[in-house]
């Protein structure tokens, strides 16, 4: 399944896909896959995993955390692959978020077929745009994996319609100026940002960066085509560091709860 | 003042050297880098702007720095070498050109705040500076580890009205502290200017950063004319992310018969591992918005880059540096923590003149390369070396590797 079949399904039910992100190798590689699949049976429609990367500018204290975690017990881009072929085998749709140097590192085109064949479907590239992303664009549309490019607040319409035109699968559409990290209110920037967005391409449009429960769920989900959920997931499995166990089931209760949330969109502006 | 780049070597409209610089940025940073490259663009194209900061240059910086014959110091090494007292500005480094450059224009475009990040503490104090000079509100982040080691800046940063914010992400250091400015400015960018410290990061920043320091180099090349009738056969500087180099590089470009020699940090030696010899020893990738030499693993991630020199201490460089070496208009050698501080020591005792160690690198390797430049040039050989800041804030250092700090007769 590609990620705009999981839209599409969503789409098709009335409500608004939950995409789960958690980075690879936290806590460590094997509690990360058995995370994942956890969000899958708790009702992620698509999966986001993480490729820890040293200088994560875009992310906040929490997922920050995570990746150095992940990094300091040895994930090495080869895990990050692993784990997405362990989540990929669950049928969910499953992309990358990865800041460039690794993937440019490792070979933008090897990159790309290591990712096909593990069963990713593409690419969420939070420092890269496509302006500057012609070897990944060559390499994505040779394989037709997802790019999926981020639309902020401060995006000029005429970027976006750069932007979304070289997107496949969806648009990530970053509902706050600021860096990842669960915040308690919904930005008021996410809306209108979503209706420009919508204004230049027919691709579902998702949005991130500070959701982190069920109300707010619905009241994107009453806009917006996908909520993207990371640092809260994330947050909870610190909560309970030391006891996976307890950590999986309350990762378990808050995605079920995010799931009921992009099922009662509030409004009918979607 | 000259407002462009030396065409040959200068970037396309995208900011790319030949493969390197660009812009690797979060698409929220996109417009600010948007709007800074034209209100600099616009900024430089208007003689009343150029005018004010040629003004605060002169009368409160202190330019145009000497360029002062070191005749002790030349009879003893052999050959002629010139030195570019940057040492000698305001606040005691040639980095005070770029923040009243970066402040001014920030003024211009109508913002409040600046904020800057740190490593040692120097770009930190002269932000600090140029935000009290214009009035402007100042944030420097800082690694938690440098917050430690150099407490005296912190200090002098807060004497001057700064807010400094220890950094406890990553390796706590001065990559950390560029990841934390970026990380406030994505939700600051309406009010606030990122006074970037050196001629890397993201398209304009090289570019940018090497116009305001260009002066270095314009006045030096004249002051060598003027002074001496002739061009240097070679111009020496320290190459960190290499603000300082390309500032006194950028004015010899075009003149193929000038060596441009600048030096790395080498650390305890390229072979050990401990170093920040990025051109040297990294590969190419890309760090804080720019495609350059990195120091990294081999899944790309970002490896900590060690010297005696703070200053020096980074894991990337500026792409203009890098486009340079690939083409050869430029060469990079490392300098050893060793070499760099013999040197430091030589040139207080020959000239009583006390370089920042990271300067002490520019003069290390341009002694080293005197025979080969007699060689190549006879027995006339003259070596411009860009003496871009004093030592002062080096004396524990200095302390620490000499053995300083007690008089004669007074017990251990």
């Amino acid at each position: 399944m590609t990620t705009r079949t999981a839209f599409d399904r969503a789409r098709s039910e009335g409500r608004a896909a939950l995409v789960g992100y958690l980075p690879a190798g936290f806590p460590d590689v094997d509690g990360s896959v058995a995370a994942l699949r956890v969000m899958v049976d708790s009702g992620c429609d698509v999966i986001e995993i993480g490729l820890p990367y040293s200088d994560p500018v875009m992310d906040g204290p929490t997922i920050q955390a995570a990746a150095q975690r992940a990094l300091d017990g040895g994930t090495r881009t080869r895990d990050v692959l692993r784990v997405v072929e362990a989540t990929a085998a669950t049928g969910v749709p499953t992309v990358v978020m990865t800041y460039w140097n690794p993937v440019e590192r490792y070979g933008v085109d090897r990159f790309a077929a290591d990712l096909a064949s593990a069963g990713g479907v593409g690419l969420i590239t939070p420092d890269l745009t496509p302006d500057s992303a012609d070897e990944w664009l060559a390499a994505a549309d040779a394989r037709e994996l997802d790019k999926v490019f981020l639309v902020a607040p401060s995006s000029t319409d005429e970027r976006i319609a750069m932007t979304t035109s070289h997107c496949r699968g969806f648009v990530y559409a970053t509902a706050v100026m600021g860096v990842t990290g669960a915040r308690s209110t919904t930005s008021e920037l996410a809306q209108p940002l979503v209706a420009r967005t919508k204004k230049a391409t027919d691709l579902p449009v998702g949005v991130g960066l500070g959701v982190s429960n069920g109300d707010q769920a619905a009241e994107i989900a009453g806009y917006a085509d996908g909520v993207i959920v990371g640092s809260a997931f994330v947050r909870v499995l610190q909560q309970h560091e030391g006891d996976l166990g307890a950590g999986l089931r309350a990762l378990g209760s808050l995605t079920e709860e995010l799931a009921a949330g992009v099922r009662r969109p509030v409004g009918t502006a979607r | 003042m000259t407002t462009t780049g030396s065409g040959a070597f200068d970037a396309d409209e995208r900011g790319f050297f030949g493969d390197f610089g660009g812009r690797f940025m979060p698409e929220a940073l996109i417009a600010a880098l948007d709007e800074l490259d034209g209100a600099w663009r616009e900024a430089m194209a208007d003689p009343g702007f150029v005018a004010d900061f040629e003004k605060i240059l002169a009368e409160y910086a202190g330019t145009p720095s000497r360029l002062y014959h070191a005749e002790r110091l030349s009879r003893q090494v052999g050959a002629k070498v010139l030195l570019k007292r940057e040492d000698l500005n305001h606040t005691g480094a040639h980095k005070i050109r770029n923040v009243l450059g970066q402040a001014l224009l920030t003024r211009r475009m109508g913002k409040t705040r600046v904020i800057a990040e740190t490593g040692a503490g120097q770009h930190g104090v002269a932000s600090a500076t140029a935000a009290a000079y214009f009035g402007l509100d100042c944030t420097v982040y800082m690694g938690a580890v440098d917050t430690r080691r150099q407490a005296l800046n912190v200090a002098r940063m807060q004497l001057l009205g700064a807010t400094v914010v220890p950094v406890d992400s990553g390796s706590a250091t001065l990559k950390d502290a560029i990841n934390e400015a970026l990380r406030d400015w994505v939700a600051s960018v309406d009010h606030t200017a990122y006074l970037f410290g050196t001629a890397a990061g993201p398209h304009p920043f090289p570019s940018m950063v090497r116009e305001f320091c260009r002066g270095i180099g314009d006045e030096a090349r004249s002051q060598c004319l003027e002074q001496h009738g002739r061009l240097p056969d070679a111009v020496a500087a320290c190459v960190g992310g290499g603000s300082n180099a390309i500032g006194i590089f950028t004015a010899f470009l075009d003149d193929p018969e000038v060596e441009l020699l600048g030096f790395e940090p080498g650390g305890d030696g390229v072979e050990t591992g401990r170093h920040a010899a990025t051109i040297h020893a990294g590969a190419s990738g890309v760090l804080h918005g720019a495609r350059t030499f990195v120091l990294q693993d081999e899944d790309g991630q970002t490896v900590e880059s060690h010297s005696i020199s703070a200053g020096l201490d980074y894991p990337g460089v500026g792409p203009q540096h890098a486009h340079l070496a690939r083409v050869g208009r430029a060469s990079y050698q490392p300098v050893t923590d060793t070499e760099a501080m013999e040197a430091m020591a030589l040139l207080s005792r020959t000239e009583g003149i006390i370089p920042a160690i990271e300067s002490a690198h520019a003069l290390a390797g341009a002694l080293r390369e005197v025979p080969a430049l007699l060689e190549r040039h006879g027995p006339e050989a003259t070596v411009l070396v860009n003496l871009s800041g004093r030592g002062d804030k080096d004396m524990g250092t200095a302390i620490e590797w000499f053995g300083l700090g007690r008089a004669e007769g007074e017990a251990p």
